[in-house]
């Protein structure tokens, strides 16, 4: 293992100093949690949105701490979820009155502890409520499915209506829109290192991919040879239009998983476009960059977020945060 | 027989001793159908608790396993420490101002503990969970009306043992669907070595 990090067992504390540091008038860390909000926060008659899962995703979810998008993030250990007291934390430092919205990517652990610490914050008055984020069409059953890079076009979606004076229920609202019209898929050509284990969680042969790979190395659909850029495209694009039928307009995420030149995410754009065009499918914006990665596997996934007239407002709504402007 | 306060910070005591000595081994059955960090967490998890109830003095049962509750939930992590959270906090509930527990409090408790681990992971029996230890035991409960250690550390070893030909629904294992078979699932493992602390206690009264 080849990491810069001082202490395995610091990596996220020693993470969160330095993302604080480099946004001292933006972002602040609650004393004696994981728990990293916005400066202003809470904002009166505001619904406060929260997100987090395991650290290893950066800039998820932290980075995307800030105007029109999250008002606090939690981070947990190394791909492990955080505990219902540290996210009861974050609820109460956000909460202006109005509720608080939980975006929660679908994992069993993230699933219980958020849900453990809504119940906490419902026991001390305050409003909670939830979306449980699983674009990850790798997985057939939708209720088994991940949730992945799409969680952050629900961010986009809950903190721009939160922004707009939406209520809990209309922030809600947003955030499922979102999710029902979006789906993803992701592979990986390395496996990572979680940095107290040591050694990787998985192995890929040299000239081996995985396709429908999770975030934390989860097994996906198919391990084989690796093949060309526009054959990788085309798997990824078709696997998520034959789930969901996006005929219409559409934004586009290729996401990069940690370790992949951005040279090769545009090549993948490229061919996505391609096929999207020849479908039919109008494409409004395109998101190219490292949004949900995966520690320093080598890999990308690619989201299509289906849109209306409501998700494209919220989609172009203002935000700014450390890995997200619009 | 009635476990006493000092019973129940024994037995929280002597689970995390069992903890510690199969760290690895949990670890290891993890790392088969999940992601491999099952036993650091929840040796993590008991040392932190055993830790706490040294530190306090307690009025009553109920005391001991709502700390108890609430450092698992705290400081395990993952989907266990919500789970195994939960169980504890739903017996502290049945226990309550209970300076002893009899077979019947302890029974009410642990059909508690069930039906609030099945609630909160949405889980049934037959899933390879720690639903299917826990349910078993509330079950043995039923059928006794004392505590007797042979039968709670015998059923509990079976029922984790049962858990090997079940195919994984829920958590991460589920990924694995027909490989999980084969397999003993991680936390009717450290669910049984909590019984099996459970029985000492009660063998060694």
């Amino acid at each position: 293992m080849k990491k810069i990090m001082n202490d395995p067992n610091e990596v996220v504390q020693e993470m969160t100093e330095g993302l604080t540091a480099a946004h001292p008038d933006e972002l602040k860390q609650l004393p004696g949690t994981m728990v990293i909000a916005k400066m202003n926060a809470p904002i009166s008659g505001k619904v406060g949105i929260v997100s987090g899962g395991g650290s290893g995703h950066e800039p998820a979810h932290a980075g995307y701490v800030g105007e029109g998008m999250l008002d606090a993030a939690v981070a947990g250990e190394v791909f492990t979820s955080p505990t219902p007291d540290q996210i009861f934390e974050a609820i109460k430092a956000v909460d202006g009155g109005a509720g608080v919205f939980l975006v929660i990517k679908n994992y069993t652990g993230d699933v219980l502890n958020f849900e453990m610490a809504a119940e906490l914050a419902e026991a001390e008055g305050i409003k909670v409520e939830k979306v449980v984020v699983n674009d990850d069409v790798a997985v057939d059953d939708p209720s088994s499915r991940r949730g992945i890079a799409g969680t952050i076009f629900v961010h986009k979606a809950a903190g721009a209506k939160a922004d707009q004076g939406g209520s809990l229920q209309e922030v809600k609202a947003a955030a499922e829109r979102a999710v029902n019209n979006m789906r993803s898929m992701g592979m990986a050509l390395t496996p990572c290192t979680v940095p107290a284990a040591g050694s990787p969680s998985f192995q890929l042969g040299e000239n081996e991919m995985e396709i429908g790979i999770g975030i934390h190395g989860e097994s996906g659909i198919e391990r084989k040879e690796i093949t060309s850029a526009d054959d990788i495209a085309k798997e990824l694009t078709e696997q998520v239009l034959d789930d969901f039928d996006f005929t219409g307009e559409a934004a586009v995420m290729i996401n990069g998983l940690g370790s992949t030149p951005e040279m090769e995410l545009y090549i993948v754009n490229r061919k996505v476009q391609a096929i999207l065009a020849d479908r039919g499918i109008t494409v409004y914006k395109t998101f190219v960059g490292e949004y949900m990665t995966s520690l320093e596997m080598t890999g990308c996934s690619v989201t299509l977020l289906k849109l209306d007239d409501e998700l494209k407002t919220l989609l172009d709504a203002p935000a700014q945060t450390p890995a997200f402007h619009s | 027989m009635e476990l006493t306060v000092q019973d129940i910070v024994a037995w929280i005591e002597k689970a995390n001793e069992k903890m510690q000595a199969n760290k690895k081994y949990l670890t290891t059955l993890d790392q088969e159908i999940g992601d491999g960090d099952h036993g650091i967490n929840m040796a993590r998890g008991f040392q932190e608790a055993a830790d706490k109830l040294t530190e306090n003095d307690y009025p009553d049962t109920g005391a001991v396993l709502k700390d108890t509750a609430m450092t698992l939930m705290s400081k395990i992590g993952g989907a266990s420490g919500p789970l195994f959270g939960t169980a504890f906090l739903k017996m502290s509930v049945a226990a309550k101002g209970a300076e002893t527990l009899d077979h019947e409090t302890f029974k009410h408790g642990l059909e508690e503990a069930v039906n609030g681990i099945k609630q909160r992971g949405k889980a049934a029996e037959g899933e390879k969970t720690l639903v299917d230890v826990w349910a078993k035991m509330a079950d043995l409960f039923n059928r006794e009306t004392d505590f007797s250690a042979d039968k709670i550390a015998d059923e509990a070893a079976n029922a984790m043992e049962q858990t090997k030909d079940m195919m994984a629904m829920k958590g991460r294992a589920a990924y694995f669907k027909e490989r999980s078979i084969g397999h003993i699932d991680p936390g009717s493992a450290s669910s049984q070595y909590i019984f099996a602390a459970l029985a000492d206690i009660i063998g060694g009264k």
